[in-house]
């Protein structure tokens, strides 16, 4: 439990608590912004832009091993939850570092892509699909990488039994994370142009 | 956890003892959120200064083509260009959103809600550094090669999505990385502003006692957090397009221009209310204290703020009736945009009849106030023109627009700023302004400002398209009288910006040497007048209760005509 | 429509030279007179009320909530009034705008106009009333048409967003690289008129003066197009512009007022 800060911060009118508040709002303004480039690649898409056939050529097995990683690191986020709000902080601990290392998976497949969509031609100005799949996996692979960070962040004060309502805040962000992946990885994997 | 009293045992342990702050911690990099609103304050001002500058340069191009212009230099095409963009571009971003949202509402909200800060202070710092940062990169883009970015606040491709087409390389996409942090600090800032709203009121406020300021600047945050997000995607779609080649909004590619545009203005409407509520919300807090009176119809006036916002997210393309979307969509656009007028119109009414058997006393927040209503009046009849697509054919990129627009951002950001300082001077310096210069420079504004103005509609009445450096050399342009119009235009906009030097002085003048200011001067209700001016840290000695909702004026059965929303019931005050 | 209202207040600054040019004018003049209305009732109620209502010695002010019907009729009757009016009014805007941007009427004719950083190409048919034949006439910033034919042009760009508007004929439509859009116009005063670029598109916008001259006959017209192919041809725009600055209500000095300014700065371009 955190005691620092002014009164503000621990009082709630509304019975949530206040820092689970914010982060349900900031993934709010997230959403609108993956909302509206992925609507932007729909668009394109239904107006028939050229270059959406190449959806074909996406790795449908890494993007889906992908899937499973993420879905199995939000497991494991949930019980690391699960073992702060029972003060078992050293599995709480554990569960964190599972948790970032699927992140660490998740970009390590990607990188792997990248890397064998590019000596193949396929860079992020070949066409329109190809600048949508970049930027569209780009930003989420920073989202994930920029949680991994704040998890491990967040581990260390986990480990020393010190805010610990924050693993539910990190959780929260690493579903929605896993989120959006879940919306990526059909309209760029799956969906036969 | 989460309960009241328990919130109220644990805020005895929580408040520790402060120490002593050094320069840096308490002027640079401060947690309290009436210094990081001051620094938001100071910045937005400074800003002012120069999109006025700019202004100053553009219309004395205008005015005299080809002459140079004194203070500033020769205005060509491309320097216009910038000038129109950045002077667009600053006041929307760097002046109208930091000083009416981002400093009233780090100043007012812990104030007004009873609490001793913001729920997040270091969140709330670091918005404002990123804000800072924005606001050098935005500068630096004046200096880079090729000078800063020229292709109009909206930014449309391809123009602004290729180098070889707007010529200022760097100063294209330092332009846009600017405004996307703009953007990143104020959703960061939003979230401290809805968390404290939401969950740190005293104890005894329901949502319908909060001032309704403060529930205008939250609504205000909400829409700009919805419609922001899909501008950030094509903001980064638009920097992918400048630097990396890929071609988004570029035919030539594959891209669309027109996504663009659609992008921009999904932000661009829900923007403009973004800044209008707000002002609407600090009038409505003048306008009761300087009337005695109650705010007429709160709950409506609240009914209709969610339904103007809501609206807005559904009138976008009556900015695009002929920019090529398919034509039918136009009438859908029309039917929703001359409806958006109906709930503004109540909110206006309301106002209106909040003064209805008032005590009203000309101060000058009051003058502000009631001149915002006179301006935004202006503003929004004049705006049915342009929401009528058969009309806009006609009035589409011309000057009816530049006064159209000018008669509402101008009421929203320079009256209201105008009027908030003017109003809560006394509680943030501890001084009055003095009165009489407060005047002078109220009239030394107004009128000057419907000089420059209103002759704008007869201009873009007669057909005068916008963003061009020189109508001498249009021959249906260049009359003599057309040409007066432009010069009376600018020479009002001198006038108006040599009074601001009365404000200036008279600002700081009254920080040092103002006669000292009471708790309370104007006798309001609400609980920022309830505490020293200015503040002390922590605002609150003991954190009030609240009772009452906050506009009760001239309740009857009373002695003072009003009632504090602190003061327990019983008490006859 | 402006048979039924003419407060003539665009046209008395503008020509009104095309068929629908009339019925915009009557929008703007009808559009005025109900937000007029508005807003002098709504500028005179709150004037009266700070009249009626400053502060005086001894009077204090009412506790009214706005929360009671009765009290809440005082601003639902006008909300509903103005209800009443948008409606109305949209009506109108609506024909009006079918009848210019939704329908094609047929055309007699067919020019075509091509924006790029910064003049507009425009091509005429020339005798086989034909685009994209061998008689076409190419012209730059300088478009001829005949009165009361009726037009339909096709815009395109070669590189940004411009904007192809005659003032004139109230028209305004913006133009977009990689399509061609196409409307219609049909000019009913003779004369030359401004032909601007209202979309920025550059440096040079400032610069993208054009002109449309509208012959008062097939003959007139003929012999234009014939000097044009014969390089004879000196434009009405031309002439004006090398007679120099418009005299102004004051001139501010220059090192060398031979030359309009827009030249002076076309040779730093």
């Amino acid at each position: 439990m955190s005691t620092h800060g002014p009164i503000a911060t621990h009082r709630t009118a509304t019975g949530i608590p206040t820092g689970r508040l914010a982060v349900w709002w900031l993934m709010a303004s997230e959403i609108f912004i993956f909302g509206g480039l992925i609507m932007c690649f729909l668009l394109f898409k239904f107006n028939n832009a050229p270059g959406f056939e190449d959806a074909s050529m996406t790795s449908t097995t890494a993007g889906a091993f992908n899937t499973f990683v993420l879905l199995t690191s939000s497991l494991t986020i949930v019980l690391a939850h699960a073992a702060a709000e029972r003060g078992d902080t050293a599995a709480s601990f554990r569960y964190i570092w599972f948790t970032i290392g699927g992140g660490l998976v998740f970009i390590l497949v990607k990188t792997y892509e990248y890397s064998t969509k590019i000596l193949h031609g396929h860079t992020l100005t070949d066409n329109i699909f190809w600048s949508f799949y970049y930027t569209a996996t780009g930003l989420h692979a920073l989202h994930v990488f920029g949680g991994m960070v704040i998890m491990a962040i967040i581990s260390f004060d986990v480990r020393k039994n010190y805010n610990l309502q924050r693993v539910e805040l990190i959780g929260i962000y690493w579903h929605f994370v896993d989120i959006v992946w879940i919306f990526l990885f059909p309209i760029l994997y799956i969906a036969n142009f | 956890m989460g309960q009241q009293s328990e919130s109220i045992v644990h805020e005895a342990e929580v408040h520790e003892a402060h120490h002593e702050q050094s320069f840096l911690m308490k002027y640079i990099f401060p947690l309290d959120h009436k210094m990081i609103g001051f620094q938001y304050m100071f910045t937005g001002l400074f800003m002012a200064a120069i999109g006025g500058y700019f202004a100053y340069a553009f219309r004395m191009q205008l005015a005299f083509p080809g002459a140079e212009v004194p203070l500033y230099g020769f205005v060509d095409p491309a320097n216009y260009n910038m000038l129109v963009t950045n002077h667009g571009t600053i006041m929307i971003f760097w002046v109208a959103m930091p000083v009416l949202i981002a400093a009233f509402g780090n100043w007012m909200i812990p104030l007004m809600i009873g609490c001793d800060d913001m729920v997040f202070p270091r969140l709330n710092r670091l918005s404002y550094q990123v804000f800072l940062v924005s606001a050098l990169v935005l500068i630096l883009s004046f200096f880079v090669e090729g000078g800063g970015f020229g292709g109009a606040w909206t930014s449309y491709p391809p123009l602004s999505a290729a180098a070889e087409y707007n010529l200022t390389n760097w100063g294209a996409s330092l332009w846009l990385l600017a405004v996307a942090l703009e953007i990143v600090a104020f959703l960061l800032g939003g979230i401290n502003f809805i968390t404290t709203t939401m969950n740190a009121r005293a104890p005894g406020m329901g949502m319908m006692d909060i001032p309704i300021v403060i529930w205008m600047i939250n609504i205000a945050v909400i829409l700009f957090m919805s419609s922001v997000g899909p501008l950030v995607a094509g903001a980064v779609m638009l920097f992918f397009d400048q630097r990396l080649g890929t071609s988004f909004f570029m035919p030539s590619g594959g891209g669309d221009p027109l996504l663009w545009q659609h992008l921009f203005w999904f932000f661009g409407h829900p923007e403009v209310y973004v800044v209008l509520l707000p002002t609407m919300g600090i009038v409505a807090d003048i306008i009761t204290v300087f009337s005695r009176k109650k705010l007429f119809g709160y709950r409506t006036i609240l009914y209709t703020a969610f339904g103007t916002g809501g609206l807005s997210f559904i009138v976008w393309a009556h900015h695009q009736f002929i920019a090529g979307i398919d034509p039918r969509m136009a009438n859908v656009f029309v039917i929703t945009t001359i409806l958006i007028s109906i709930p503004i119109a109540e909110m206006v009414f309301s106002y209106i009849a909040t003064l209805y058997g008032g005590s009203i006393e000309f101060s000058t927040p009051m003058l502000w106030a009631l001149s915002f209503l006179v301006s935004f009046l202006i503003g929004g009849v004049t705006g049915i023109y342009l929401g009528s697509s058969a009309m806009d054919i006609y009035f589409h990129d011309s000057y009816f627009v530049v006064a159209h627009f000018h008669y509402t951002f101008f009421p929203i950001t320079i009256i209201g700023m105008f009027a908030a300082i003017t109003f809560w001077f006394p509680k943030m310096f501890g001084r009055m302004l003095d009165e009489t210069l407060n005047k002078i420079h109220f009239w030394g504004t107004i009128i000057p400002f419907n000089g420059l103005f209103l002759p704008l509609f007869l201009v873009g009445m007669a057909g005068q398209h916008r963003r061009i450096a020189d109508y001498t050399q249009y021959p249906d342009l260049a009359s003599p009288d057309l040409q007066g119009i432009r010069i009376f235009a600018t020479v009002s906009l001198v006038i108006m910006l040599l009074f601001q030097f009365v404000f200036i002085y008279n600002f700081f003048n009254s920080i040092f040497k103002g006669k000292k200011a009471p708790m309370n001067p104007w006798r309001a209700t609400t609980l920022e007048w309830t505490i020293p001016s200015p503040p002390p840290h922590g605002n609150f000695a003991e954190m009030p209760t609240v009772y009452r909702g906050p506009y009760e004026y001239s309740v009857p059965g009373h002695d003072e005509d009003y009632w504090p929303q602190h003061i327990p019931p019983k008490s006859n005050v | 429509m402006n048979e039924y209202l003419d407060l003539g207040l665009i046209s008395s600054f503008v020509p009104a030279a095309s068929s629908f040019a009339g019925d915009i004018d009557f929008l703007f003049d009808m559009i005025t007179i109900i937000v007029g209305f508005w807003f002098i009732i709504t500028l005179a109620t709150l004037f009266y009320f700070l009249l009626r209502f400053r502060r005086r010695e001894g009077t204090k002010a009412q506790y009214i909530t706005g929360e009671k019907h009765s009290e809440k009729v005082w601003t639902h009757y006008p909300h509903y009034g103005v209800i009443a009016f948008d409606v109305f009014l949209i009506g109108f805007v609506i024909v009006v705008w079918v009848n210019v941007k939704q329908t094609l009427p047929a055309n007699e004719d067919t020019i075509r106009a091509i924006g790029q950083q910064w003049s507009w190409s425009f091509v005429h048919t020339g005798e086989d009333g034909k685009l994209d034949t061998e008689d076409d006439v190419n012209t730059v910033n300088d478009l001829h048409v005949i009165k009361d034919k009726t037009y339909h042009f096709e815009l395109q760009s070669r590189d940004v967003l411009h904007n192809f508007a005659v003032p004139a004929f109230r028209l305004r439509q913006d133009t977009i690289p990689g399509r061609t859009i196409k409307g219609w116009f049909k000019p009913t005063e003779s004369g030359t008129f401004d032909l601007q670029c209202a979309e920025i598109c550059g440096r040079g916008h400032t610069m993208m003066m054009a002109a449309i001259t509208v012959h008062p006959d097939q003959q007139s017209y003929d012999e234009t197009m014939d000097a044009i192919r014969s390089g004879s041809y000196e434009s009405h725009f031309e002439k004006k512009r090398q007679l120099g600055p418009v005299p102004l209500p004051f001139t501010v000095s220059k090192t060398d007022k031979s030359t309009p300014y827009a030249i002076e700065l076309a040779k730093s371009f």
